[in-house]
């Protein structure tokens, strides 16, 4: 009877240990499917803003506009139809906020019934006009001409310069800011981080005593805890004031800033599991290299770290991935102004961080929205490939080792 | 033994239904601007003190995220410093939700410098050459050569919007604009940089940065930004602070509006630094 309960439990117990892994990676396939699937419908979307069309005169020989002239006009910075291959009409800017410059209340209709005919005369009226308006005014007797805004492109998203995801009319699109900014502010963190935590390891593991392990173990661990709005904000008070002073600069928020608090708030996790590998070393293989005549240096070179190398290859890893992931401090310090950066000490714009500051009010299923999920595609991309490189370089090194 | 626990484990069950009938709490809901959110809470905790049965919760995160959680149901008021955009309202038309906008207080959006800089006044046409990046060095408005750091709220801010419309007339910020996430990050970043300019509700003005008078005439009159001056109309940059909410909400929440725009609820406005609707 004892036995046959034994085994039962012993079935239930491997049942639910099978179960909990089917639903964690069941959780993170969906994750990741939905994550793609939201980002990859942003290329079936144009960046005009849903419900809205733009309209000209229908005298008005220009037959498409792209997005950056598009912006350039409503900045005013295009202010001639001749700049664009159109005849040398001066352009005239129209809102669907504006039309109470040109009508009164009643001519509106106080059901906003008139408004469809009254844009309409507008449009006829003016031949230089480009109209902002929402498409449910452009009825079938409409008689400007609308103009057709072509989907949102992966090439021009990945290279455009400017990214201006709430602009009106058109959304400008570019994420290449945005990912050599990650990409500067992750590779300055992953130095800062790496080789001092690496070092601290070792220094706890091999070197340090007893006293001085017992302190700084806890300590260290205790950094792991502090939340990351806490690093932001120590780092937006002292470190950004003295990087401004340190390099003579116009303003310290820059992304050197935000690679030292990455650098920071990765420290803990590298060296603690850095430490807990190279701590597993078996101490006969130790003994047995000092035996063999090799110093201390020797041994912890090629005994101890090739011995903990796959400890300190996740080390890595998570390392980097709380490294480029970090969204809070990193929106604090580093300016947030979505520039190509020259060098690591201008503001930069990372992607975790414009996903942060954007995500609450982009209304859910709409053009911003999906831009965003795109972008999150795009560092879960980075990530990977970072991590790949990581395996394939410490693989490769137990190879040789062996 | 065995009635023991289920006795024990069945009264604990008892007292906390019983405990959850008799407390009539209804919670407010009130998501949005950062601007309108010092007020919020002053307001919401007298509130709470005064009728100690109602619970109001009170969250910020900019005044697009507070009407765009509004649009979800997800918040009962969503407290804006920006009037609700066309596509918002037409969103709120087609899902049938009819809704209510009252204004409970005003503003007077201040620029501020860092108190090194010698610069004290600038036209409008000169905030927005600053904001769209056309003019860069302070001496081309009358200060010494130093680059100029401009800082912005992030788009999501009720004051980003307000600023674009109304200072830079709906022109796009430039690309080299720092943006920061939060008012009191802004107060923080221009107190500490010297060719530094930003833009703050009046509520947030602390002794640590300096504010701009501002002119909207090109040049013929400077106004500072003062409640006094915001009361008569002179300062021009003088927003409304609204709160918006379902018509069949309507019930819920009118004892706390109601409040708001009592005598006490607008001696409380003036005390967290804004300008009473009189």
């Amino acid at each position: 009877m004892k036995k046959f309960i034994k085994s039962v439990t012993g079935k239930t117990i491997e049942g639910i240990l099978f179960l909990s892994s089917t639903v964690t990676t069941l959780a993170i396939v969906l994750i990741v499917f939905f994550l793609f699937r939201e980002g990859l419908s942003l290329f079936k979307q144009s960046p005009v803003e849903e419900g809205f069309a733009i309209v000209l005169n229908h005298n008005n020989p220009v037959k498409e506009i792209s997005s950056l002239q598009m912006k350039n006009i409503f900045d005013q910075n295009i202010t001639n139809w001749k700049a664009i291959g159109g005849n040398n009409d001066s352009i005239m800017l129209f809102r669907i906020d504006d039309i109470g410059n040109y009508f009164t209340d009643e001519q509106l209709g106080d059901s906003l019934q008139y408004v469809g005919k009254c844009i309409s005369s507008i449009v006829d009226s003016l031949p230089g006009i480009v109209a902002f308006i929402p498409d449910k005014y452009v009825d079938k007797d409409f008689t400007g001409k609308i103009l057709p805004v072509e989907k949102v492109a992966v090439r021009e998203f990945l290279s455009e310069k400017e990214w201006f995801p709430t602009a009106q009319p058109v959304a400008q699109l570019g994420v290449l800011p945005l990912i050599l900014g990650t990409l500067w502010v992750s590779f300055g963190a992953i130095l800062i981080a790496l080789p001092l935590g690496l070092a601290t390891a070792i220094y706890m593991a091999e070197i340090a005593n007893h006293k001085i392990r017992n302190i700084l173990k806890p300590v260290i661990e205790l950094l792991a805890g502090i939340p990351s709005v806490v690093y932001g904000f120590f780092g937006l008070v002292i470190i950004v004031p003295n990087i401004q002073q340190l390099f003579n600069l116009p303003v310290g928020e820059t992304g050197l800033a935000g690679s030292i608090i990455l650098g920071i708030m990765a420290l803990p996790t590298i060296i603690t599991i850095s430490e807990d590998a190279l701590r597993t070393t078996p101490k006969a293989m130790k003994e047995a290299s000092l035996a063999l005549g090799a110093n201390k240096w020797q041994t912890i070179h090629r005994v101890v770290i090739p011995w903990a190398g796959s400890g300190i290859t996740a080390a890595a890893i998570l390392g980097i991935g709380r490294a480029i992931g970090e969204t809070m401090a990193v929106l604090m310090v580093t300016g947030n102004a979505a520039v190509i950066p020259h060098s690591i000490l201008e503001p930069m714009r990372t992607i975790p961080a414009t996903i942060a500051a954007e995500l609450g009010e982009a209304p859910q299923g709409g053009l911003h929205f999906k831009a965003l999920f795109a972008l999150g595609c795009i560092l879960f991309i980075i990530t990977m490939i970072i991590n790949i490189t990581v395996e394939i370089v410490s693989s490769r090194k137990k190879y040789n080792a062996q | 033994m065995n009635t023991k626990i289920k006795n024990t484990v069945l009264l604990i069950a008892l007292t906390f239904f019983a405990f959850a009938f008799t407390q009539t709490t209804e919670t407010l809901k009130i998501k949005g601007s950062d601007t309108v959110l010092p007020l919020s809470q002053k307001e919401a905790e007298v509130y709470m003190k005064k009728y100690p049965n109602t619970r109001i919760t009170v969250t910020g995160g900019g005044s697009g995220v507070g009407i765009a959680s509004f649009l979800d149901g997800t918040t009962d008021i969503a407290m804006a410093s920006r009037k609700i955009k066309m596509s918002e309202k037409m969103k709120l038309q087609e899902a049938g939700k009819a809704y209510k906008e009252v204004v409970i207080a005003n503003d007077a959006l201040s620029a501020i410098v860092n108190p090194k800089n010698k610069v004290s006044q600038l036209t409008r046409e000169q905030l927005e050459g600053i904001f769209t990046g056309k003019i860069t060095n302070w001496k081309e408005v009358g200060g010494d050569d130093e680059k100029i750091v401009a800082y912005s709220r992030e788009s999501s801010s009720g004051t980003y919007e307000f600023f674009k419309e109304h200072v830079m007339m709906n022109k796009n910020y430039g690309t080299a604009i720092l943006m920061m996430p939060a008012t009191g990050a802004m107060v923080q970043s221009v107190s500490q940089t010297k060719g530094a300019i930003g833009y703050i509700g009046f509520a947030y003005m602390d002794k640590n940065v300096k504010a701009l008078k501002v002119s909207y005439d090109k040049g013929k009159n400077y106004v500072e930004p003062t409640v006094a001056n915001a009361k008569n109309k002179t300062y021009p940059v003088v927003r409304p602070l609204q709160y918006y909410y379902l018509t069949k909400d309507e019930k819920k929440v009118k004892p706390f509006i109601d409040f708001i725009l009592s005598e006490e609820g607008q001696k409380i406005v003036s005390e967290v630094g804004y300008i009473t609707l009189k």
